[in-house]
């Protein structure tokens, strides 16, 4: 079977104009977005406070719920249906002392419901371990940019390198801003999204810019757009292939992973598709920028 | 590589074998008796988010562990300087962990500053300024001792913690430092949370005292506290109602006794009430002073103080000199049981705070599970379909590699004790689909040699060379951003990145190694025309 013919010549060059208004676009609203939120809705290993999971026997509505918790601390927390009859009610106090969660849960919860419900996962964390935890998320996500772009420009040349990064942190921008325009939180499980669809992303780039070096040494003298734009129909039969089986594997996560894995699937899902785009669409454009303003140099020198 | 393929496809048996004899003890969780020795023991081991249980990050206040110290130093600084009849009108703790001292001559200075140098080495002086007829002196201790006893007190913790832990009984507990002054613990299948904490964060401080009897306690309530004294509060529980109130003591702020002292500690039940109490025993230091304290106290109230709690404050009708007391204040069963724990495994040297606490329930690990083995398997199963469809016969060859993978993935999470959680799962079934991509990288190239009219071998050899140095760059750099993650990541997300690494080191040998020794066989054992590919 062959999804994509082997003559085929699309004109992505030609396109990339659109594609990088587009991503432009799409960049700045992500970050517009992030920015009119008040920043990001940190999850509790980011912010600090306490998750309690609940699973009901009985039909229940977070409204109910909500009526139950009235007058105690967990007045205010959110409640979020997670699952058939399943609640999470976040807050963003940190609950270490037992005695205030039978309190402020248990026994609301009992009095309003008796006892069929079950607290099926608590999680409580300090604001100091979370803030600690957001400066080495930032750090260890800038920290893996550098080493992406030191192995490229290792591997290949610099200007690949960059277009390499660039495409990875626009990747990262758009899970980060699908999060923030949807209001979900910002958990652990999207930090790990994240590292995963970097290393993802830049596997795609990598197969094109091997392809595009492989060209160049072949036939010299062509121009590098119709270079890059010979490679990237050459290699796109592998591109959406790969993409595909991941994505595969990704919808099975979403879909059949259960509650818990919902965050993660659901970024790496944003993710993939953007990762596939931005290998294609946006490291190429930015290689041949590069080349274009050396051509330019030249020409000055002359 | 390897040219002969009878070394390669030995190879790759061994390497199969290898990881499925580590996987025997989890498939087959009961082999027979003269079987089993030949076996691994070890299952694989699940996370906390898979078998439920607990997770708690403590952190050791090390500055009150300090501050202790010099409480002490300043009592002992004190009998010091009256030895040496040194005339000074206070010492006392100051503010973090110095000694602040008022002397109110000149020359106790010298005097001073020789008993510091003879006794109290850790000691140094921090500031001093000149008062009319005297000085006042802030004493610290210094910096390198302070590191030490930092690190001391972090350890001292962390032994009775695994001590405490050890004792209540719980299989496979993970007790580990952290940074600098934290403490990570992993407990397994708890069922009761509440009570691990306790167990865990109480410093169990058991401290004995006298009760001053002979000053007002209504007087100290007001304010008017006698020099030397504390008030203590006491838990009462009232036998009608059954409701705990609180109770003032006044008590010498003087330690005669500590739990220090203590051999051991066991709960009993009392004979009269049927109510559980804690019978402790002192070692033979500890009953020695237990019998002077006794000895010179008949008759008055000997308060013992469990973490700053009035537990119970008999009145010492005689001399005790069995070296044998109790701790009574109607407990619950599992509550003396705990408390004859913590005695008996010592007293946290400083307080600890919870700063994490992850519990799951034994019932939401089973789903998660359930749900993880599930997505895994129609994940695994579409990316196989596809290939067979894609790709036909070389897809099942692809196929029987990733298989192979997952194996392998398996084996060495087993092998190397290595934890598998619910990210864990969700890496495994993400390596499925990364995996295939070195044989796309490989088919499609062949493909296209195919194309320019290459035969069949030469195809083969030109795919697989152009397509391997691809592959290590794509392997290298998403392994690179994986161990990004197992480095800053925490809790069961690391297990995400781990089985990513693993798959991904994994797929190399199967994907690129295991695939072209099928590949190799076919095509030079028989006479292929037309690759199904």
């Amino acid at each position: 079977m062959e999804l994509i013919k082997p003559g085929i010549h699309i004109d992505f060059v030609g396109k990339m104009k659109y594609a990088i208004i587009f991503s432009v676009i799409l960049t700045i609203i992500c970050i517009a977005s992030v920015i009119l939120h008040g920043g990001l809705n940190l999850g509790i290993d980011f912010a600090g406070g306490s998750i309690i999971q609940v699973k009901f026997q009985k039909d229940m509505t977070a409204d109910k719920i909500r009526d139950a918790l009235k007058s105690t601390r967990l007045e205010k927390s959110i409640i979020q249906q997670f699952g058939a009859n399943e609640f999470l009610l976040r807050t963003q106090e940190s609950f270490h002392d037992q005695k205030l969660l039978e309190e402020n849960v248990n026994k609301p919860l009992t009095a309003a419901f008796n006892k069929d419900y079950e607290i099926r996962r608590v999680e409580i964390v300090g604001s100091k371990v979370g803030i600690d935890f957001q400066r080495k998320a930032i750090f260890a996500v800038i920290l893996s940019w550098m080493a992406m772009l030191a192995y490229i420009a290792w591997r290949f040349e610099f200007r690949y390198a960059l277009g390499g990064i660039i495409a990875l942190v626009h990747d990262v921008i758009i899970i980060i801003g699908t999060v923030s325009i949807l209001k979900m939180e910002f958990t652990i499980s999207i930090l790990a999204a994240i590292f995963f669809i970097i290393g993802f992303s830049i596997n795609d780039t990598i197969v094109v810019l091997d392809r595009i070096r492989e060209n160049v040494k072949l036939n010299p003298r062509q121009k590098l757009a119709d270079t890059i734009n010979m490679s990237i129909n050459q290699t796109l039969s592998r591109t959406i292939l790969t993409s595909f089986t991941v994505f595969l594997t990704v919808i099975a996560l979403y879909i059949w992973g259960g509650p818990v894995l919902h965050d993660l699937a659901f970024s790496l899902l944003i993710g993939v598709v953007f990762g596939t785009y931005s290998s294609v669409f946006i490291s190429c454009p930015i290689v041949l920028f590069f080349e274009n303003l050396q051509l330019a140099k030249l020409k000055r020198k002359k | 590589m390897f040219k002969s393929i009878k070394l390669r496809m030995a190879i790759t048996a061994a390497v199969c074998l290898v990881a499925i004899y580590f996987l025997i003890p989890t498939l087959f969780p009961q082999i027979p008796s003269p079987w089993n020795e030949y076996f691994p023991k070890e299952k694989i081991h699940l996370g906390l988010d898979l078998q439920g249980g607990m997770h708690l990050v403590l952190e050791v206040d090390t500055e009150k562990a300090l501050e202790s110290m010099m409480e002490r130093s300043a009592n002992d600084l004190k009998e010091s300087l009256m030895e040496n009849k040194v005339r000074f009108r206070k010492v006392e703790r100051a503010k973090g962990a110095t000694i602040s001292l008022e002397l109110t001559e000149s020359a106790g200075r010298t005097v001073l500053d020789k008993i510091l140098r003879d006794h109290y080495l850790d000691l140094e002086v921090a500031s001093s300024t000149p008062r009319e007829g005297g000085q006042t002196v802030v004493l610290k201790i210094n910096d390198r001792r302070a590191i030490d006893l930092k690190k001391l007190t972090v350890e001292h913790s962390l032994e009775t913690i695994r001590n405490r832990v050890d004792q209540f009984g719980i299989s496979e507990p993970e007790i580990v430092p952290e940074g600098d002054n934290r403490i990570m613990i992993q407990l397994p299948g708890i069922q009761d949370p509440e009570r691990a904490k306790n167990l865990i964060g109480k410093t169990a401080l058991l401290e004995f005292k006298i009760v001053d009897d002979e000053n007002s306690l209504d007087e100290a309530l007001r304010g008017i506290i006698p020099e030397g004294d504390i008030i203590a509060y006491g838990l009462r529980a009232d036998k009608s109602t059954g409701q705990k109130g609180s109770m003032p003591y006044l008590i010498k702020n003087k330690t005669l006794l500590t739990g220090a002292s203590l051999e051991t500690a066991k709960v009993q039940i009392s004979d009269r009430f049927g109510e559980p109490n804690v019978s402790i025993k002192f070692n033979s230091q500890g009953a020695t002073d237990f019998d002077r304290i006794t000895n010179e106290n008949v008759r008055k109230r000997l308060a013992i103080v469990l973490d700053g709690v009035v537990h119970s404050a008999p009145v010492i009708q005689e001399r005790i000199s069995g070296g044998q007391a109790q701790i009574t204040g109607s407990f619950t069963m599992d509550e003396a049981r705990d408390l004859a724990i913590v005695l008996r495994a010592g007293s946290l040297p400083a307080p600890v705070n919870i700063l994490e606490e992850r519990t799951v329930g034994p019932s939401l690990g089973n789903d998660s599970i359930r749900q993880g083995i599930m997505a895994t398997l129609i994940g695994s199963l579409l990316v196989i379909f596809f290939m067979i469809i894609y790709y036909r016969l070389s897809g099942t060859v692809a196929d029987l590699a990733l298989i192979i993978n997952i194996v392998l993935v398996l084996g060495v999470l087993a092998a190397f004790k290595a934890t598998l959680t619910l990210p864990g799962i969700a890496g495994l079934l993400l390596t499925v689909g990364m995996a295939v991509d070195a044989n796309v990288l490989i088919f499609e190239r062949i493909r296209e040699e195919l194309r320019t009219g290459k035969n069949i071998r030469l195809a083969l050899d030109t795919g697989y060379s152009r397509a391997f140095i691809t592959i290590i760059d794509t392997h290298v750099t998403g392994i690179v951003s994986a161990i990004f993650l197992v480095i800053f990541g925490t809790g069961p997300i690391k297990g995400f990145a781990v089985t990513l690494i693993i798959g991904l080191l994994a797929s190399l040998f199967t994907a690129v190694f295991v695939t072209r020794v099928i590949f190799d066989y076919f095509t030079w054992n028989f006479n292929i025309k037309k690759l199904s590919i």
